[in-house]
């Protein structure tokens, strides 16, 4: 009877720290949910300045508008603040759990679901030059989905479901011009605060 | 043969040796103070344990430097690897004979 307790305690052992070693496990469901606010807002500001000047279609030609240059802004100034105030809430579970928040597990996962967002910036950028604002909200949902597919063997597992999603939408919205704002505000706000709270209700309600 | 106890592995009787090499499994190499944070064990005694399966030829060892930091890296070996894997189908054999 000995031997056996002593056996799965050594098996527990083994998988806890194969988990906790090969996984990056402190992502917070609070990250998710502060990122999908600040992507709400986002698209909120967005919203407003393009009701302020509306799309002139044809007298645009290669040049940058004033317009293209404030949805620029918004959205790095989006960008930045959901990837801060994700960044914190990690941060401070990882630290509250005494896991190394640069350790090999966070660069595996961030290198790895860089490589597919890298990608994707490029063919957004490339859009952008070309003018094809329409495909720019799903590409950058398709590429976002495929990098949460791609990053969530290395973190909880869930992430991968949230990818599967953006997909989705990013496809749908594929054949639903004119609406990339909605997409955009359903994919990045919506959704990941939906997960945030999932994930929340999951592992860090005490 | 009948008895599986002889096929677990003395060198992996320590709870910190088993956890070293759980890590080096899933890992292709990790540093000091990473296994030290993953395993919550002392300088001395990680160390000591890292020794005995560095004798066993179940782990190497990779010095190198990040700027003017010494790190040192530790991964499993081919023998390490088997005699892990041993290990693991005897807890499972110890497990089974019970039921």
């Amino acid at each position: 009877m000995d031997n056996q307790e002593q056996s799965l305690a050594a098996i527990q052992d083994i998988k806890r720290i194969m988990e906790r070693s090969s996984r990056f496990i402190s992502l917070s469901g609070w990250s998710g949910i502060a990122a999908g606010l600040c992507a709400l807002g986002g698209a909120w500001t967005a919203a407003h300045y393009i009701g302020v000047y509306p799309v002139s279609g044809p007298t645009r030609q290669g040049s940058t508008t004033l317009l293209e240059g404030i949805l620029l802004l918004v959205a790095a100034a989006t960008f930045m603040a959901a990837f801060l105030s994700a960044f914190v809430f990690t941060y401070l579970r990882s630290r509250k759990e005494g896991v190394p928040v640069w350790g090999s597990s966070a660069q595996r996962l961030l290198f790895n679901t860089a490589v597919p967002l890298l990608a994707g910036a490029f063919v957004v950028y490339r859009m952008l030059e070309l003018g094809e604002y329409g495909l720019i909200a799903p590409s950058s949902l398709i590429f976002y989905g495929l990098a949460l597919v791609n990053g969530s063997k290395y973190t909880l597992g869930e992430v991968r479901y949230l990818g599967y999603f953006q997909l989705l939408l990013g496809v749908i919205n594929l054949w639903v011009p004119g609406r990339g704002l909605l997409f955009w505000a359903l994919g990045f706000g919506v959704l990941h605060i939906i997960y945030g709270i999932v994930m929340w209700w999951k592992y860090e309600r005490k | 043969m009948k008895n599986p106890i002889e096929h677990l592995n003395k060198v992996f009787d320590s709870r910190i040796r088993l956890g070293i090499m759980s890590a080096l499994m899933v890992n292709t190499a990790i540093n000091f103070n990473e296994l030290k944070e993953l395993i919550a064990v002392t300088d001395g005694n990680l160390a000591s344990h890292l020794k005995s399966l560095e004798e066993n030829g179940f782990i190497k060892v990779q010095k190198g430097f990040i700027g003017r930091k010494t790190n040192t890296t530790y991964s499993v070996t081919k023998a390490g690897e088997k005699a892990f894997k041993q290990h693991l189908d005897a807890l499972e054999q110890m497990i089974k004979s019970i039921n």
